[in-house]
């Protein structure tokens, strides 16, 4: 909470020396150390951390890929092919990036769900919200100019086809395409400028980031229960409890993530990839990364160019306006009975969108993406304005202590050591 | 003594100098991100690689489409059949999405040959020829539909293949990039 004091008091003589210039032992004590977190959080808490470690594990294992690569459309698929067998684990680091990317995005994908489910972008946390929107477009963005670097077939129409989308703007729409391409097609100098811009974003995702963090640190974490901390009871401190939950979370994930790179390196990415980018042939069935399949599913159910456009940005600007078109004052859907069948029937129809955007663009997928086109606005558009008048939500618990040791009568029932303050001791 | 006063009724020059110094500011800001924005386009040595291109037409046969690139586009050269001249002329025009005749596609005397940019004009796909329910070019990627005369006819793309400038230099030599000069 923004109001806590900071109870850091450094115990060197060079620590209050520092201390007294630089306040930043203070400050990660008051954040990250004495910073109070709700008792109850599970471990899907635990993927802000999981994040962190992804976009650190990106940097670095790009910034040594850059050391290798060459970002010139003649050299480029060469390159990359040369960090595969030539440098020394070059064949690791590519991999760990490539994987990498998809790993971001799954664990990006929970921490968005989990945020959709228990109502943590309702107030007041709807900046930090945002914030997370806006991280995930630059993750698209990054993700997107990453996938045109190794120039094989995907890259080049991967990059035509997006690029092109901006062709849909009218009027403009011809010269802002010329512009992104710097020439009349995917070329040489998009590469260079993709490869600049694919260095640069990852490091405005940073401060972003930091800035997610800080909005954060003034309300303090949601929880399952969606109900603000009341009283020190209802709290642990971030260190050890959060630390050591958020370390032991993020090894696991370095499991999961070592299987892809390990077992299955290739099998995110396409084959025709391992093609070398060929403006005179267009890859029979060119699909996107399947992170981005659900957006891709939205575009093309819409049978006119500028509206699929149109559609497949609005899918995500929509997120924006979450916290005011849900009228429910009851965040955690844990005690919303109605919304969390719409929830999960909101889920169901993500993935389902996912899947039909890698199915070819004909027959009944159409309808069918047109089916879950409509379906998906209208969650936001109809049944989450709708439901928050409509629906009896279920009791809410007194505290986030009581939801985790029952209702206390004059304390009895309860261990003496849960109920106390552990944030208090030492 | 002298007193500072904060809140004056009438605007006083240092009011203009706020505001003329802002306007200077703006002004050289936004003319310092011109050259930045400029610098995205397509450069001189780009532009310049835009030069006309010959293309020998005899040994294409009927039916046969090729693929050539000018300024780094893909453009198709259709040698058209027949059937495929009277398909594409066959039409109810007005029933069209992009409504153009065949004759506005092609130059007079000349329509067995057809002459488009080859990317689709929906998303920039390279559509598969003689494929469709027009048997004229068909994009893999989103289904977008083109008839013999490279126009739209079904799928998501707005408009028909677009025709790059070009000319006959002979009967058997065309010169993509220029127009004819009368």
């Amino acid at each position: 909470m923004s109001d806590h004091s900071t109870t850091y008091v450094p115990k060197s003589a060079f620590g209050k020396w520092f201390e007294s210039r630089l306040p930043i032992a203070g400050l990660v004590h008051s954040s990250f150390i004495a910073f109070p977190v709700p008792r109850n959080l599970t471990y899907f808490w635990t993927f802000g951390a999981i994040l962190v470690f992804m976009l650190v594990s990106q940097i670095v294992t790009g910034v040594f890929l850059a050391m290798y690569y060459t970002p010139n459309a003649a050299l480029a698929f060469q390159s990359v092919e040369h960090i595969m067998r030539d440098v020394n684990y070059g064949w690791l680091i590519r991999y760990l990036h490539a994987n990498g990317a998809s790993m971001f995005f799954v664990a990006v994908y929970v921490h968005i769900f989990r945020n959709f489910y228990y109502g943590s972008y309702k107030a007041p946390r709807e900046v930090l919200y945002i914030l997370g929107v806006i991280i995930f477009l630059l993750m698209m963005a990054t993700a997107f100019m990453g996938y045109v670097l190794p120039w094989g077939q995907m890259s080049f129409w991967g990059a035509t086809v997006i690029t092109n989308l901006f062709s849909a703007i009218p009027v403009v729409g011809e010269t802002i395409v010329h512009y992104l391409w710097g020439g009349y097609s995917v070329g040489n100098p998009t590469l260079n400028r993709f490869f600049s811009l694919h260095y640069l974003l990852p490091f405005m995702i940073v401060g972003v980031v930091a800035l997610h963090v800080w909005a954060l640190h003034v309300p303090g974490q949601n929880n399952p229960t969606g109900i603000p901390i009341k009283s020190g009871k209802d709290a642990v401190p971030f260190t050890p409890y959060a630390t050591i939950k958020d370390i032991f979370a993020v090894v696991v994930f370095m499991l999961f993530f070592a299987y892809w790179v390990f077992y299955m390196p290739n099998y995110l990415g396409h084959a025709d990839n391992y093609i070398p980018a060929n403006p005179a042939v267009t890859p029979s069935h060119i699909v996107p990364e399947w992170y981005f399949l659900p957006f891709y599913a939205i575009l093309r159910a819409i049978p006119d160019k500028l509206g699929g456009v149109i559609a497949m940005g609005a899918a995500i600007v929509i997120w924006c306006f979450m916290p005011w078109l849900d009228t429910s004052k009851v965040r955690s859907t844990a005690y919303r009975p109605l919304y969390k069948q719409f929830f999960w029937i909101f889920v169901a129809v993500c993935i389902t969108l996912g899947w039909l955007g890698s199915r070819p663009a004909e027959g009944w997928y159409v309808i069918a993406s047109q089916i879950c086109t409509a379906y998906y606005f209208a969650h936001f558009l109809i049944v989450l304005p709708v439901l928050g008048f409509v629906e009896r939500p279920l009791p809410l618990p007194n505290s986030i202590l009581e939801s985790v040791m029952g209702v206390q009568k004059g304390g009895a029932g309860i261990p003496a050591g849960a109920a106390s303050e552990p944030q208090t001791k030492g | 003594m002298a007193e500072t006063t904060t809140h004056v009724a009438e605007p006083t020059r240092r009011d203009f100098l706020y505001i003329a110094t802002g306007a200077a500011a703006a002004v050289g800001g936004a003319t310092l991100v011109w050259p930045f924005i400029q610098s995205l386009a397509p450069d001189a040595a780009t532009v310049a690689a835009g030069a006309p291109v010959e293309v020998d037409l005899a040994p294409i046969a009927p039916g046969q489409i090729v693929k050539v690139f000018w300024r780094g586009k893909l453009i198709f050269i259709r040698h058209r059949t027949p059937e495929e001249i009277k398909a594409a002329e066959d039409v109810n025009v007005a029933s069209l999405r992009d409504p153009q005749p065949d004759s506005a596609r092609v130059k007079e005397g000349k329509p067995q040959w057809l002459v488009v940019f080859g990317n689709c004009t929906h998303l920039g796909c390279v559509p598969l020829g003689q494929q469709g329910e027009y048997h004229g070019w068909f994009c893999p990627c989103h289904g977008s539909v083109f008839d013999t005369s490279g126009r739209v006819r079904g799928g998501p793309a707005p408009t028909n293949l677009p025709i790059p400038p070009y000319s006959f230099a002979s009967d058997t030599k065309v010169i993509i990039g220029q127009e004819a000069t009368a």
